[in-house]
């Protein structure tokens, strides 16, 4: 166990440098999205999920989806770390011609299942895959990402009443709360209120976990959920910017495009990382 | 003389009946509705196959994803709703769960135009044909009668991609015999004449031939074209019969803009333009009635298409 976690660990320190790397190299992006899913990122690829960057397509395979599109860097990065595709081509991120463009993709990058960037799609597709496995009686599992922002769109919550009268108990979702969408604040946008309640009134089991405890993220989801148990939502309370406390303190840290102060904070940032 | 005779089948029972013989052929078929199962004669097949046909409740923008996700999953969804709903509310789903990402899902979108009848103006889609065949990768058909639609359905199985298959429910006028062969991309010559093109689809081909009998009477003969796939439309048969004929007619129970006329305007105008007359919905909404008072209301019958032949100078 402690093994498991000081690898995941590891390796969330590596999406986190790698995805700075590729971001700054391009000079602009998805700073603050990207940062609060290296963890959940880092227990799926570096625990959970079975896969084969050999073979992406391997029918045994879990699914992942990327609902919330915008953090397609730090995904490009899980990949890389993990063999799907070189490290170099992260530098290609969004330049013309590349197979890396700012959503997922799945024609474009290997390992990507679902392609995903207009919001409150991502969740009803990875519903079909858990659906046609379930009915095949196979035991592959999906995990989905949603991002707080994206609960917005009425979409997310045909979605959630599907899944819970399906009880697709192999899908996992995670809602990353980070608690801003590009505009503001949740709160002053539109208030989510309760979502815990909201997804416990919809049908699932809901936990709420620090968007960073890798260990108790990893204690919740390891296990597949038996048929008999509804599906589960993990709410994980995370920060925008998570993990690098230059993003953290911004105001807005949605997209940012990097001004001289900001290139010296986040090389800081990496060097700091790096030398941990 | 073209005998107006109606199917002996409804079109919603070509559907329930495709389904009920090849989900026990090939269970990879899913066949998704959104509310909409009775209206569609698919009560009994989902009692029959409680697993491949799901009624998913009025939620069309998710079924679409759902479709999508089963079909990365490896099983063939099929979904049915009404034109409408199936195209004005969820075409970003659509664009992007399915054509985007070269998903295979079939789209069977019942109710066209008027024939959603007292359904009303709410309910009447003249706009989908031209919204879908926006859509990069999408086949844009509709389905003349009973023996096409059965011919269609059992190709779909084996086809992948994004395919929008326009249709009626009640019973269609009979145009085909049993066993006549169609093939996607290929329109089908009803009957030849070197004086003027008629090219229509769904409902309006059969006042298509019925138009055709008239001006006959009148010593003036028309080709019949039967467009049944807007895309990609059969470029060959347009150009070799405008050049024949020297005149082409459109024929749709759709807008006249972005549908029907318009894709055979964009063939036209780039190879051989010629005059054209288009015979279809001028940008107006829809209202409840019975299809012949439809018909007349919105200049859909063959008295409209014989009188927009006479219009040629």
């Amino acid at each position: 166990m402690k093994d498991v976690i000081a690898k995941i660990n590891d390796l969330a320190k590596q999406i986190r440098i790698s995805t700075l790397k590729e971001l700054n190299h391009l000079g602009f992006g998805h700073y603050g999205g990207s940062m609060s899913v290296v963890e959940i990122l880092a227990v799926l690829y570096g625990g959970v999920m079975k896969y084969n960057p050999q073979k992406p397509n391997w029918p045994e395979r879990d699914y992942f989806v990327m609902s919330k599109g915008h953090a397609g860097p730090a995904l490009y990065s899980t990949l890389a770390l993990k063999g799907f595709f070189p490290k170099d081509d992260l530098m290609t991120l969004n330049q013309n011609g590349t197979t890396l463009p700012s959503h997922p993709d799945r024609l474009r990058t290997k390992g990507v299942d679902v392609t995903t960037g207009s919001l409150g799609q991502g969740i009803s597709i990875a519903a079909g895959i858990a659906l046609a496995h379930k009915l095949s009686h196979r035991e592959n599992r999906v995990f989905c990402i949603i991002g707080d922002g994206e609960l917005n769109e009425g979409q997310c919550w045909e979605a959630f009443q599907f899944i819970a009268h399906h009880n697709l108990h192999n899908l996992t979702i995670f809602v990353d709360y980070n608690k801003k969408q590009l505009d503001g604040t949740l709160e002053e946008i539109i208030n989510p209120f309760n979502l815990s309640n909201k997804f416990q009134a919809f049908g699932f089991d809901s936990l709420t976990i620090k968007g960073d405890d890798t260990q108790t993220i990893y204690q919740a989801i390891k296990t597949p959920r038996k048929y008999d148990e509804r599906p589960l939502i993990v709410i994980l309370d995370s920060i925008k910017g998570q993990g690098i406390s230059y993003l953290e303190n911004m105001v807005s840290n949605h997209h940012l495009r990097l001004t001289d102060e900001a290139k010296i904070e986040l090389e800081k940032a990496i060097a700091l990382l790096e030398d941990n | 003389m073209f005998i107006v005779e109606n199917d002996p089948i409804e079109m919603r029972k070509v559907y329930s009946k495709f389904m009920q013989e090849f989900i026990g052929k090939n269970t990879e078929i899913i066949a998704l509705e959104a509310d909409l199962m009775s209206s569609m004669s698919m009560d009994s097949v989902h009692n029959m196959y409680p697993n491949n046909v799901i009624n998913c409740g009025i939620m069309e923008s998710h079924i679409v994803g759902l479709a999508a996700g089963l079909s990365i999953a490896g099983k063939i969804p099929f979904f049915h709703t009404f034109t409408a709903f199936a195209s004005r509310r969820c075409f970003d789903q659509l664009f992007m769960s399915v054509d985007y990402q070269n998903n295979n899902v079939k789209i069977i979108a019942s109710d066209a135009g008027i024939t959603a009848v007292h359904n009303g103006g709410t309910h009447m889609s003249f706009e989908d044909m031209g919204i879908v065949r926006g859509l990069a990768h999408a086949v844009v058909l509709e389905v003349t009668d009973a023996t096409m639609f059965r011919a269609i359905l059992e190709q779909l199985v084996h086809l992948k991609g994004l395919y929008w298959v326009r249709t009626m429910r009640k019973n269609a006028v009979t145009i085909y015999q049993h066993g006549e062969k169609f093939s996607i991309g290929k329109a089908k010559i009803l009957r030849e004449g070197k004086d003027v093109t008629l090219i229509a689809n769904g409902i309006m081909v059969a006042q298509a031939m019925i138009a055709a009998d008239k001006l006959a009477t009148q010593g003036i003969n028309a080709t019949v074209i039967d467009m049944f796939t807007l895309k990609p439309i059969d470029r060959e048969a347009i150009i070799k019969y405008a050049k024949f004929t020297g005149k082409v007619v459109t024929c749709e129970n759709h807008n006249i803009h972005n549908g029907l006329g318009s894709a055979v305007a964009e063939v036209l105008v780039e190879e051989c333009p010629i005059p054209m007359r288009f015979i279809g919905i001028k940008d107006r909404y829809g209202q409840v009635g019975t299809l012949e008072f439809l018909k007349k209301e919105y200049e859909l019958t063959a008295d409209d298409i014989v009188k927009a032949v006479k219009s040629f100078p």
